[in-house]
């Protein structure tokens, strides 16, 4: 279909008007970040001589490298131990017609909905009851509260939609159900398993009351803790100059899996409909 | 993340009718789904039924094993839960701002998701672009806000003021007026790349026939807008809706990194986390913290109601 | 923070020692405080062969609070020695170490009145380490230039800010204020406010015998006069600021006055700052004629936890750093107020912070928060005061239905009025 050409000026001044609105923030933030001493206190878009001292006195003033390290660990338990689990689970709720199935569906639904400050006084006592208090593994097992729920819902919208001739042919091979999820289905999964893992990995990594209530010293401490502590890094600045370079170190790594996974971020959305 | 809509098709049944294998393969599901249930039993249904029993009690943080039981003395006494002006207030503080933000993203996020559904070479651009500020943690994005809309030192303010709207520089977050707008501007702009994705996706399942037939008929584009796209896409988008406002209710980290304690952006997951952490009032906290739990279930159950019609009018 | 540096050196200088233990303290948020203390504790680390690490806590001092009741809650042995705010002592005893067995009578040579501050049911539980006083400090430049006497009451400052930065303004520097304090809703309003009802012979709050007793016309015109000064002398982002925020106004040269503690003194007048040499201090004005100058009395304390693995080292610690020695180094690199009344004859600290000797006599004068009388709920007065005050600040309420639903809230806290439980 032809279109006016006013029609096509007015399309891409909105693109161009939305992509301003995504980016500009995020670029401010770079821009920010490379400025040094009283030049961040003018508000120009780029810096005029761009320096990384920022970066350089975020991973000296505190063992910023260590909370990186923490994020990955904690996020990654999290997705690892939800994964194992929920494909166990997907495989049965997706596939096998039981009693009781619709039922565990919506619990499991309903977890996911969980206000997590509700819960918050009884996990306290758990994480304190395991001996978890200020251990990595208190994060791993509270995230579990959102990983584990979203990456079963989706994962039991990709099992069904595996052919049946398959598992058919492979039970009838004699084929136990573990070859029939870990060598048949797996290999089949892995675009969806990448789109889920990324999806809760990144849930996982911006997760912050958790980690603000569980854990106390800072060699436990995960990124957005130790962001929103950043304060008064030196005395002549406000320390928006490493707060924005943390900001920068934390993002650019999400932001490029997500756009590498572009494809597979949309499909799992769009199969579980998920917001991270 | 933590909503998720359905898009249910009934699960493949199993060809064989044979009752004795039906039977040994339903043992093997449960068998399969047990860790995840006993997972989820752990870390949530435990400890949703202590937090329940703790708001009965008068436990205090310092030490949770002395705690005696009061009854509902932390709902409906005299210094209860439901008869205090602040609770109130952040009950009508988070309804506000879920109303506000869930409106803005859907009608903000369905014009995104209209651009993105046009074909042109800059839609993959776009989509990568409207990814951006999705997977921007919110405690950056909160920060990053903050440093933006600083009143000595903001951009925003500059620009404002170059573009002559404002003559002083605005205290986004200090002044009263327009802390409470600034806090829903930075969740729209975060939050709209996601409904816009849920909506491209039910856009994209419009049949092109519909299209086709309405352009034949020489239709105009809006009321093809309003009498085709939209009743079809609508169900999706009332499921997007509620999951959205679901997520809103909850809403605690932007708002305390943001304007922190002040009584004018509290919203009930911040008044909980005040209670049960700053005042160590692990039973009033608790108290109020069911009754946030008991709206959250109204919400989600009025929700399944409207999915389980959705599946069974499929 | 520099923990890395820190604990590198310290496992340098303990090389081949076997029983060397690592004690971990908390003294605030990363930033000016925090290194000066890190300096001291690192001494004692080299002379004793020890290690002694750094737990950030966040810098706003609710939070610092919040963080402490967990973990000393959780029975936790992360934190050996920590600083607790003066209004803390009654909210944390139970979880504090007596220090009385190992202090052999150091705590002799502190102010009298805050031993007894940190003396809960007859547990020495922290010692004082620095006093804090709210302080007013001003631009004696600008006053100089406009010929302006230093202001004695409140509105006499409005007037002198009001005039400075119109003047200030019009001559080109449109960033300048008259006025920046503390006002975001959390302690450090609790604190501000306090000196403002106090200055307008307003009371306390809650008065020393555990009444209720803010509901009354001077703390109305109190917050009446505060209220006024937002987006008049003092930006509309005033509201939340807290000290650092406050500071980095007026340390850019754009305030004339600043309501803040001692800190800011040696912080502002460092090499590379904009208003070094030209920042004086006086006390904060008085509510009118018939009112007097009130300062909040704060302070922080050192205290050793419960649940410390070596109660014995961490005590040593803990006395060193309140020791005479590191509070007379603290005072000339941080300007923290000792809290040994000898050392305020010390002529190295005198020359260093004149103001410590001129303020000696405030300490005596200055303005408890109504910690000792509501302990253990001392944080939910507070927090419903600060709220109370931030509405009216924020013109989201007037003073007297402020007031008055405060009043309320308070005695539902404390029906029977609160009563110490010393």
């Amino acid at each position: 279909m032809k279109k006016h050409p006013v029609e096509t000026l007015l399309y891409y001044l909105a693109v161009a008007l939305v992509m301003v609105i995504s980016l500009f923030p995020f670029f401010y933030t770079i821009s920010s970040s490379l400025k040094r001493g009283s030049e961040l206190f003018s508000t120009s878009l780029w810096p005029e001589h761009p320096s990384f001292s920022n970066y350089a006195k975020l991973f000296q003033d505190q063992p910023f490298g260590d909370y990186l390290l923490n994020s990955v660990l904690v996020s990654g338990g999290a997705v690892l131990l939800s994964l194992g689990v929920a494909v166990l689970a997907a495989y049965a709720l997706g596939r096998v017609s039981f009693r009781g199935r619709g039922v565990l569906m919506m619990t499991i639904l309903g977890v996911s909905m969980f206000p997590q400050v509700a819960i918050l006084s009884g996990l306290f006592e758990l994480v304190r009851g395991l001996g978890l208090y200020d251990h990595l593994g208190a994060l791993v097992l509270t995230d579990l509260i959102f990983t584990l729920p979203f990456t079963i819902w989706v994962l039991v919208t990709f099992m069904r939609e595996l052919p049946k001739e398959l598992e058919e042919a492979a039970l009838m091979d004699g084929a136990g159900v573990f070859t029939l999820i870990f060598r048949i289905f797996m290999p089949l999964l892995l675009p969806a398993l990448a789109a889920t893992s990324l999806l809760a990995f990144i849930g996982a990594w911006n997760e912050f009351l958790f980690a603000l209530t569980f854990t106390i010293s800072p060699e436990q401490r995960t990124v957005p803790i130790a962001i929103s502590m950043i304060s008064g890094g030196s005395s002549f600045e406000l320390p928006w100059g490493t707060i924005m370079a943390a900001s920068v170190i934390v993002t650019v790594p999400l932001i490029l899996l997500v756009l590498l996974c572009q494809r597979q971020i949309v499909s799992g959305l769009t199969a579980g409909a998920v917001k991270g | 993340m933590t909503s998720q809509t359905l898009t249910a098709a009934p699960p493949v049944r199993a060809p064989s009718v044979q009752s004795s294998l039906q039977r040994s393969r339903q043992r093997m599901a449960w068998l399969l789904v047990a860790p995840a249930l006993l997972v989820l039993l752990a870390i949530a249904g435990w400890p949703l039924l202590r937090t329940i029993w703790f708001s009965l009690t008068d436990a205090q943080l310092g030490d949770l094993t002395q705690m005696q039981f009061v009854g509902l003395d932390n709902y409906i006494g005299e210094n209860g839960v439901l008869r205090d002006a602040e609770w109130w207030s952040a009950v009508a503080n988070t309804l506000q701002f879920s109303v506000i933000s869930v409106t803005l993203e859907t009608v903000l996020g369905l014009s995104v998701a209209l651009l993105l559904n046009t074909p042109s070479r800059a839609r993959t651009l776009l989509r990568a672009a409207v990814l951006v500020p999705w997977a921007i943690p919110t405690i950056v994005s909160a920060k990053m806000w903050s440093w933006m809309l600083n009143d000595q030192y903001g951009v925003i303010n500059v620009m404002l003021q170059g573009l002559g709207l404002i003559d002083t520089p605005l205290a986004f977050i200090a002044d009263p007026d327009l802390s409470f707008f600034t806090i829903i501007l930075v969740d729209v702009w975060k939050t709209t790349p996601f409904m816009a994705l849920l909506m491209l996706a039910a856009l994209q399942m419009v049949p092109t026939d519909c299209y086709e037939a309405a352009r034949v008929d020489g239709v105009p584009r809006w009321r093809v807008f309003t009498h085709i796209t939209l009743p079809l896409i609508l169900p999706a988008v009332l499921v997007a809706m509620v999951f959205r406002a679901l997520d809103a209710l909850r809403v605690f980290d932007l708002i305390y990194v943001m304007t922190s304690n002040s009584r004018l952006t509290k919203s009930m997951s911040v008044y909980v986390r005040e209670q049960l952490v700053d005042f160590q009032q692990v039973g009033f906290g608790s108290a109020s913290a069911t009754v946030l739990f008991l709206i959250i279930v109204l919400f989600t159950v009025a929700y399944m109601a409207f999915t389980r019609r959705r599946m069974q009018g499929v | 923070m520099k923990i890395a540096l820190m604990s590198t050196a310290a496992l340098l200088a303990l090389a081949g020692t076997a029983e060397a233990a690592t004690l971990r303290m908390a003294c605030g948020a990363p930033g000016p405080g925090q290194n000066v203390c890190i300096d001291s504790a690192k001494e004692w680390a080299k002379k004793t062969g020890h290690e002694v690490k750094f737990v950030a806590t966040p810098n706003d001092s609710n939070e610092q609070l919040a963080l402490l009741q967990q973990l000393l809650g959780s029975g936790s042995d992360k934190i050996d020695v920590m600083q607790i705010d003066v209004v803390w002592p009654g909210i944390l005893a139970n979880q504090l170490l007596d220090l009385k067995p190992y202090s052999k009578g150091a705590e002799a040579q502190h102010f009298g009145s805050i031993i007894t501050n940190n003396t809960v049911a007859g547990k020495l539980v922290a010692m004082p380490w620095y006093i804090d006083t709210g302080m007013m400090y001003y631009r004696k430049d600008l006053l100089g230039k406009y010929r302006l006497p230093a202001p004695s009451t409140w509105d006499e400052m409005a007037a002198t800010a009001r005039k400075i930065q119109d003047a200030e303004r019009a001559a080109g520097n449109d960033k300048m204020w008259g006025f920046v304090w503390q006002g975001r809703a959390y302690e450090g309003l609790t604190c501000n406010a306090l000196e403002w009802l106090a200055s307008f012979n307003g009371g306390t709050v809650v008065d020393a015998q555990g009444k209720v007793s803010v509901n009354n016309p001077y703390a109305g015109k109190a917050l009446d006069t505060a209220a006024k000064w937002v987006g008049t002398i003092s930006p509309k982002a005033v509201l939340n600021f807290a000290e650092e925020e406050a500071r980095g106004v007026f340390q850019s040269g754009n305030a004339v006055f600043m309501r803040n503690w001692p800190y800011a003194w040696s912080v502002m007048n460092q090499d590379g700052s904009a208003v070094k040499g030209k920042v004086g201090v006086m006390p904060l004005p008085k509510g009118g004629n018939g009112g007097r100058h009130a300062a909040t009395l704060g302070g922080w304390q050192l205290a050793v936890s419960k649940y410390s693995k070596n109660p014995q080292l961490a005590a040593d610690l803990l006395l060193y750093m309140t020791g005479a020695q590191v509070q007379k180094y603290r005072a000339i690199k941080g300007s923290f107020n000792p809290t040994i009344p000898a050392l305020y004859k010390d002529p190295d600290i005198i020359k260093a912070s004149p103001f410590m000797a001129e303020l000696y006599p405030t300490f005596s004068s200055a303005v408890p928060r109504p910690s000792t009388v509501t302990t253990g709920k001392y944080n939910q007065v507070s927090n419903q005061f600060w709220n109370a005050t931030h509405d009216v600040l924020s013109g989201n309420a007037k003073s007297s239905d402020a007031l008055a639903q405060l009043d309320r809230s308070l005695k539902r806290l404390a029906p029977a009025g609160f009563v110490s439980a010393k």
